[in-house]
């Protein structure tokens, strides 16, 4: 199910704007990979490059190779839809779907893409998405309910079971945790450390806590001032970026004696 | 889990003194007291100058305007003294906004009222059933009118929500660079074209296949469908805008294509403001007279076939009946009268058809 990432020399531009430069990694299967760094850096851009997401905004465009298990995504007659149906992702705000219920929301993957399934299947697909986001328990009774009236940790796991329903081979999670409380940014921790023996795992997040609590590795970015591209400074096991890092500039941050 | 109470401050105790915040406003009935203060006085002045002046009577409009304005100049005043300048000058513009609210309703309400009044006379049976075939004095109906506005608008709305959605559609999810900005600006001319524009520009396309003189109720639909295409863009534009962004992305993140995302995630989130939007544009046409007359002419006879002869509509049915009155011209001013209130009772019916549809439609976010 899960795949190895691998990024060589990526450039992403806005039109013209240089906003991330020169990014290499690799990114092991079955792990969780956490990139931080100051906001503006370009985590997030080089995030969404990892599933073309980036080509929703109009005038983005990338240099480089990605290579899942070998495939470049950005290689010539690429369609970015499947290369979307492999890598799922997770945003920083809950957006499930206002018109669809519950049950409907974690269908959406197959429903949208106007796939038949039978009534057992989706029921199956139905409750082990939501087993897999810890949802279960407390939505088996109301599936019929609308989506948008859960609450904002249950609706962040409700992406993430219609994420995992269309059973990806990596999931990108940009800030999955930035707009949740403490207790609701616990339950998606514990399910990120369930979700890791299935699926490659690449985490953008603030939080510094929370990349040494769940990543195996992390990545730093950093930008040397506004109109600067970001760069990736330093790439390395989770526990050597927060105890003993190789750059100053990782260090200042990490300690938080950052600016 | 116990209660945490802050202890109370000694010294003091509560409910012994008012609460500061709610000191120095004047009572409720103040401002009403002074309305009908006002009122009474200029009522006053005004009776009297009708003794005076038995032959002048007595001027209701004017004993009303005087009295709001004293009321105003009269509520500031006492507010001030009383209440500081920031309350009077609250209930000052407060005063000036509701006045301008009753002002502008005060027309509506006349027009209502009058269409009311004078169109009861001939909301009959006949009315309904019947058309102007060899009606010469009393009786006949606008059947035929109905039928005619009815199928030219439909037809109308048939040709131009799918090109109205669909431009929209281009507009905010595919249109990038000149040829959308193009589009938007002649979208915007369009709607500012004079109606009589577009039955001459449908005249003319007309005469162009089928020779001079040539009346039909498709020209008819065609010089409505210009005038609807423009507004169908711009409030299904705006709607369309209003469906987060989010939503697209969570799509696109699973793998959709962008055609489905549009079809199935955007359409669906923003149906019910599409559904107002039309709605609305289809009242705004029904109503047309001038386009109407140039292109679809006007006749005395039931005509079912959009593309064969000349086809009445009400709002044409209310001015031939109104500027060539027959002989007995009572009967054809009550039949106009009758027409522009079905005319206004079809507008209000489509209206509350759009309400019924936008809260059917709208997402649900009841928990």
């Amino acid at each position: 199910m899960s795949k190895r990432i691998e990024v060589n020399d990526l450039n992403v531009y806005y039109s013209k704007f240089l906003a991330v430069e020169g990014v290499g990694l690799t990114i092991e299967p079955r792990s969780v990979t956490a990139f931080i760094g100051p906001s503006g850096c370009g985590k997030s851009t080089f995030l969404r490059t990892l599933n073309r997401m980036h080509e929703v905004i109009p005038g983005a465009r990338v240099e480089g190779q990605v290579l899942v298990d070998g495939d470049d995504l950005y290689g010539p007659g690429v369609d970015p839809v499947l290369v979307r149906r492999q890598v799922g992702m997770v945003f920083q705000r809950p957006n499930p779907f206002p018109t669809m219920s519950i049950r409907e929301n974690v269908l959406a993957g197959v429903s949208l893409n106007n796939r038949r399934m039978s009534r057992s299947e989706a029921d199956e697909l139905v409750e082990s998405s939501l087993q897999g986001a810890n949802l279960w328990n407390e939505v088996k009774d109301r599936l019929d309910r609308p989506g948008s009236g859960l609450s904002g940790g249950q609706q962040q796991r409700l992406c993430i079971a219609r994420a995992i329903a269309v059973s990806p081979d990596i999931l990108l999670m940009d800030e999955p945790c930035s707009a949740l409380d403490p207790i609701s940014t616990l339950a998606i921790e514990d399910l990120i450390e369930e979700l890791k023996k299935e699926y490659t795992i690449v985490i953008v997040t603030h939080n510094m806590q929370q990349a040494s609590r769940v990543s195996d590795r992390t990545a730093f970015f950093n930008i040397a001032g506004t109109g600067k591209p970001g760069k990736l400074i330093e790439y390395d096991d989770t526990n050597t970026i927060f105890t003993q890092p190789s750059v100053q500039a990782t260090e200042d941050y990490v300690s938080g004696r950052f600016g | 889990m116990s209660q945490i109470t802050a202890p109370p401050k000694t010294g003091e105790s509560a409910g012994a003194m008012p609460n500061s915040y709610a000191t120095g406003k004047l009572p409720k009935f103040v401002p009403w007291a002074i309305l009908a203060a006002s009122l009474v006085v200029t009522f006053a002045i005004f009776a009297l100058f009708a003794a005076a002046d038995p032959e002048g009577g007595f001027n209701t409009a004017a004993a009303v305007f005087l009295g709001v304005v004293l009321y105003g100049i009269v509520l500031f005043v006492v507010a001030r003294m009383i209440e500081g300048t920031r309350r009077a000058k609250d209930r000052l513009v407060t005063t000036l906004v509701t006045l301008a609210f009753l002002i502008a309703l005060l027309p509506l309400i006349s027009l209502l009222s009058t269409v009311l009044l004078n169109g009861t006379a001939r909301f009959d049976l006949q009315f309904f059933t019947n058309s102007m075939r060899s009606v010469v004095g009393e009786g006949g109906g606008a059947l035929h009118a109905i039928t005619g506005t009815v199928l030219m608008t439909g037809a109308a709305a048939i040709i131009s929500i799918p090109i109205g959605l669909m431009t929209s559609i281009y507009l905010v999810e595919y249109g990038r660079g000149r040829l959308a900005q193009a589009i938007t600006f002649f979208v915007d001319v369009m709607t500012g074209i004079p109606s009589i524009v577009a039955g001459l520009f449908a005249y003319t396309l007309f005469v162009i296949i089928f020779g001079p003189g040539v009346r039909l109720g498709v020209a008819g639909a065609i010089a409505l469908a210009v005038l609807m295409i423009p507004v169908v863009v711009r409030s299904s534009e705006e709607m369309l805008r209003l469906v987060p962004n989010e939503l697209r992305e969570a799509a696109f993140a699973l793998g959709v294509p962008k055609w489905l995302v549009v079809l199935k995630v955007v359409l669906p989130t923003s149906i019910a403001g599409l559904t107002t939007g039309i709605m609305l544009s289809i009242s705004r046409v029904i109503g047309e007279t001038a386009p109407l007359l140039v292109a679809a002419g006007y006749t005395n006879n039931m005509n079912y076939d959009l593309f064969d002869g000349r086809m009445q509509s009400l709002p044409v049915f209310v001015y031939s009946s109104y500027v060539s009155q027959g002989t007995e011209a009572q009967a054809y001013l009550d039949r106009a009268w009758t027409g522009a209130l079905t005319l206004i009772l079809i507008v209000m019916a489509l209206n509350l058809l759009a309400r019924f549809i936008a809260r059917a439609f709208s997402p649900k976010l009841s928990r």
